[in-house]
């Protein structure tokens, strides 16, 4: 393939690599899935709320020109200024003019994935503007200079031993600390300072309400509510597809959203956006970036639907056991394995098969985004736009060939059992062989399941 | 009653007992067995490949192939699904198609449905741990997946749990991947190979004598990794075991001896 | 600039039309509990908050003198009348920044859901609303006989008809981004004390 497209089975060789990491990155992710379990089947009502969500969200979708107006038209009543962003570009554009409009340089950020998409850290850093993300995770990653790896825990590849080494070099603890408390107070105490000096506010939005106007954010660690409630100045960034027609709707969306993440009943804060702080300004970002194209695409919308709560991630066997980073995609995992190619097809055109189509993040998913039926159309996709690795492309068709005839396929199997009982072993687990390098080959019997059958039938006749 | 057999072209080539079996379990049950010879695949690897017009004649075949029964019964959750859920694409529409994807069943669900079983005749006296392949389980629904809050059910170990003497072992992860997945396991080796492993470990520590699954080609993959690293294992199909095989007997079990 | 790129969103939006399906209706029967009061003190406490009853505000000053936090409590504030040791004037600050030194607030919540352990307050009860993240521990006395049962029964009950910010609180700040250990006392709050009066 070309340069420019990325391999996840390579980049998950590095990451597997080290079988005592992945071991304790699957078990620390499947503690989050077990916590999530825990929380569902705590409620009773809990498919009938995936249902409902989903039909929400579906016919949000449907009408989302309608709403997002009517969005608008409440959140300017409220006070809010509103800007729209086609692309990536324009929406750092606009987010960068608005803090050069109030002589901002110092910038307290909370989680938002747009933001992550849109690389708007960096486009800022490029013009002179001090940008801090403050959930602690965000912070490490930020500090080690990578991306996040996970959309809802943003460090969960790096052990406490090297965020207490990093915090040692970066914040001055304690050299060999490695207490989770001991290493948050510091960060706690680091961060204190940079929400005091921050001149505005950016958070990213887990709800847009088309009815009322307001926005709604959640977190744990109440960092976009402090970030927001110091400056004058908040930067609201929204993804086009975060809008829900009602408030109530709402409430099905919460009860989801944390028990799905954490396992949690709902995050420890909810804060609801309706108008600036008095005396201040509110600017809501309203993000496009390939989103109508997605939402045009009959058989991808539905992976609009997603409320990035990062079940999918946590329940996938190949995610927890090749980290992030093998996708080589702002959002890792079964969702961005859908959305990655829908950005860049020839880039990502291994995503949609780092899958074994378990299933798994289809029934996790809180708005029945059918994942994995996605990921096996994407395979169909990558297939037509001539994007599979010519070599698989072939095996398929001479397979295929063989199977379209019974003789054809009698005669490959006799040939291939002969094959694998003659060739010497060291022959036969030979480097191309991707089956053997770990495992046995399947035993070819002498006979096979029709010659059985037949002469069993004839003995009996 | 008369079924259709369809038995995966691995299990043909590669697991004939298995076959044998399951033609040993519904004869028993006094169904009438045909195997159409002219089968080959469903063409299941050249689907989730994407490469779905060389797919597409397997399942026409499929579908020439079998209409004419009254049940088509196959003792992979996995070649099932595919008829089932990804004939679709192939042929919507095609006389004779609605009713091949509601006749096609996997082995036990033919058993409890149709057939009304709720016991086996067999004895197996040894721990058994249910490995819950993901096609049969999430996309049959032979089981209720652990990611759903609705009531716990399950054919396959409903059925293995009324074989004399077995002793069903209780994993930490049900229903967890076993990462064979068709060509994951050769695409993605090292993630594919890390998943099987664990797999392994979670039936060690629950203490399974065998490893059972209503789907061949996880027990394969299973068995692979077993041989390669000399562990004490071993893997069975659920109709061997319903056949009434016993542990040595199994001609899995002779290559392990080797 | 802005103008376009909002006509060319819309526009595109609008050129494909997909398939509706009914907003459903919602039902707000679902999660229900025999004793909402004891559902909430048992949530809020498996989220790392504490959960107190009190018979009068004489019983809520009793109580909080009891705790250490407030012994230790160097600046206090409040916005309920008549909680004892208030030193710190809230409704005095003009720049949010200064609550940066405040050790304790008390503050009335308007109401608390049983099935997931939050308090509603909001901009109506707070000068700032800093003060929900900024002070060290934060008590809410929340009238015992409002609690609602789910967040349904939440929504039926707030208005968003004006400029106005309000927030769930369920809990402490906390985080688990090191190594999925939960830590309490992330950016905001070290504790969280509801009182139902």
């Amino acid at each position: 393939m070309s340069a420019t497209s990325c391999n996840h089975a390579k980049e998950a060789d590095r990451f597997t690599a080290d079988r005592p990491r992945v071991q304790w990155h699957d078990q620390a992710l499947w503690f989050v899935r077990a916590k999530r379990d825990a929380a569902a089947h705590a409620v009773e009502e809990w498919e009938q709320l995936r249902e409902t969500a989903s039909q929400i969200k579906r016919h949000t979708l449907a009408r989302l020109p309608e709403y997002l107006e009517q969005f608008e038209e409440n959140a300017l009543r409220l006070g809010a200024q509103v800007h729209w962003a086609r692309d990536a570009d324009e929406h750092n554009r606009i987010v960068l003019r608005i803090l050069q409009q109030h002589g901002v340089h110092k910038l307290v950020k909370s989680k938002s994935m747009l933001t992550e998409e849109c690389h708007l850290n960096p486009f800022l850093e490029q013009h002179g503007i001090e940008v801090v993300d403050t959930d602690l995770g965000e912070r490490i990653v930020q500090l080690r200079d990578q991306p996040p790896s996970h959309i809802v825990l943003p460090a969960i590849h790096i052990k406490k031993e090297e965020v207490g080494q990093l915090f040692h070099q970066c914040l001055g603890t304690e050299s060999g600390a490695t207490d989770p408390k001991y290493l948050t107070e510091a960060a706690r105490g680091h961060l204190r300072e940079k929400f005091l000096e921050a001149q505005a506010g950016l958070s990213g939005v887990n709800f847009a309400v088309a009815e009322t106007g307001g926005v709604i954010v959640c977190t744990n660690e109440g960092n976009a509510d402090l970030g927001t409630s110091l400056p004058r100045l908040h930067i609201a960034c929204v993804g086009i597809e975060k809008i829900v027609p009602r408030a109530a709707d709402l409430a099905v969306f919460l009860r989801l959203l944390a028990r799905s993440a954490t396992g949690q009943p709902i995050t420890t804060y909810t804060s609801h956006f309706h108008g600036p702080i008095p005396g201040g300004e509110l600017h809501i970002v309203l993000v496009d970036n390939g989103r109508s194209r997605i939402r045009a695409d009959r058989q991808f919308w539905e992976s609009l639907k997603c409320i990035r709560c990062g079940a999918c991630l946590n329940t996938c066997p190949v995610y927890r056991r090749s980290g992030g980073y093998s996708y080589q995609h702002t959002i890792p995992g079964p969702i961005g394995s859908v959305l990655g190619p829908l950005q860049d097809a020839k880039k990502n055109y291994s995503l949609p098969y780092a899958c074994s189509l378990c299933g798994s993040c289809t029934d996790v998913c809180p708005v029945k985004v059918p994942l994995h039926h996605q990921l096996l159309t994407w395979r169909g996709e990558i297939v037509r736009r001539g994007l599979l690795p010519w070599r698989k492309w072939l095996e398929m068709k001479v397979v295929s060939w063989v199977l379209r005839n019974r003789r054809r396929y009698q005669w490959s199997g006799k040939l291939a059992g002969w094959a694998v009982r003659w060739t010497p072993r060291w022959m036969l687990y030979n480097r191309l062989n991707d089956w053997g390098k770990s495992r046995e080959l399947p035993e070819f019997p002498r006979k096979s399941f029709r010659e059985l059958y037949r002469n069993r039938n004839g003995r009996n006749q | 009653m008369q079924v259709g057999l369809f038995i995966p072209c691995y299990i043909d080539q590669l697991f004939p007992d298995v076959g044998m079996a399951t033609v040993e379990v519904l004869e028993k049950l006094g169904v009438q067995v045909d195997f159409p010879i002219e089968q080959t695949c469903c063409g299941q690897p050249m689907a989730n490949t994407g490469c779905i017009e060389d797919t597409r004649p397997l399942a026409e075949r499929f579908l020439a192939i079998f209409r004419d029964y009254p049940y088509v019964v196959c003792p992979s959750g996995s070649c099932v699904s595919m008829v089932r859920h990804h004939y679709e694409a192939y042929l919507a529409g095609r006389p004779g198609f609605e009713e091949l994807k509601r006749k096609t069943m996997e082995l036990c669900e033919f058993l409890v449905q149709v057939l009304g079983i709720d016991r086996i005749d067999a004895r197996f006296p040894h721990r058994v741990g249910l490995h819950n392949s993901c096609h049969g389980h999430r996309e049959l629904r032979l089981g209720a997946a652990s990611e759903l809050v609705i009531r716990p059910y399950n054919k396959v170990r409903k059925l293995l749990e009324s074989v004399d003497g077995i002793q069903l072992t209780e994993l930490e992860r049900p229903d967890e991947c076993c990462g064979f997945g068709g060509t994951f396991a050769v695409n993605e080796q090292a993630v594919s190979t890390l998943m099987g492993l664990d797999r392994l470990q979670d039936h060690q520590q629950a203490g399974s004598e065998v490893i059972t699954a209503a789907d061949m080609s996880c027990l394969m993959h299973l068995d692979g990794l077993i041989r390669r690293n000399g562990k004490s294992l071993r893997v069975m199909h659920v109709a061997q075991i319903f056949a009434g095989r016993p542990l040595s007997g199994s001609p899995l079990a002779t290559s392990l001896a080797k | 600039m802005a103008e376009t790129s909002r006509d060319t969103i819309l526009q595109s939006l609008r050129a494909a039309r997909l398939e509706s399906v009914e907003l459903p209706e919602l039902d707000p029967s679902w999660s229900q509990f025999a004793d909402p009061r004891a559902r909430f003190a048992q949530v809020l406490e498996s989220v790392g908050g504490r959960c107190l009853s009190a018979a009068d505000l004489q019983d809520v000053n009793r109580q909080l003198a009891q705790r250490t936090e407030f012994q230790q409590a160097k600046w206090i504030g409040s916005t309920v009348a008549g909680v004892d040791r208030v030193n710190f004037d809230v409704m005095g600050v003009g720049d949010p920044h200064e609550l940066e030194q405040l050790d304790f607030f008390v503050a009335m919540g308007q109401f608390a859901i049983a099935e997931n352990g939050a308090v509603w307050v909001s901009d109506a009860q707070v000068p700032h609303r800093a003060l929900w993240f900024i002070v060290q521990h934060l008590v809410l006395i929340v009238p015992a006989d409002q609690i609602v049962h789910n967040l349904h029964q939440a929504y039926q009950r707030l208005r968003f008809d004006h400029a106005e910010f309000g927030l769930l609180i369920a809990g402490p700040s906390k985080t688990a981004d090191i190594e999925q250990s939960l830590v309490i006392g992330a950016h905001g709050p070290r504790s969280l004390t509801v009182i139902l009066l």
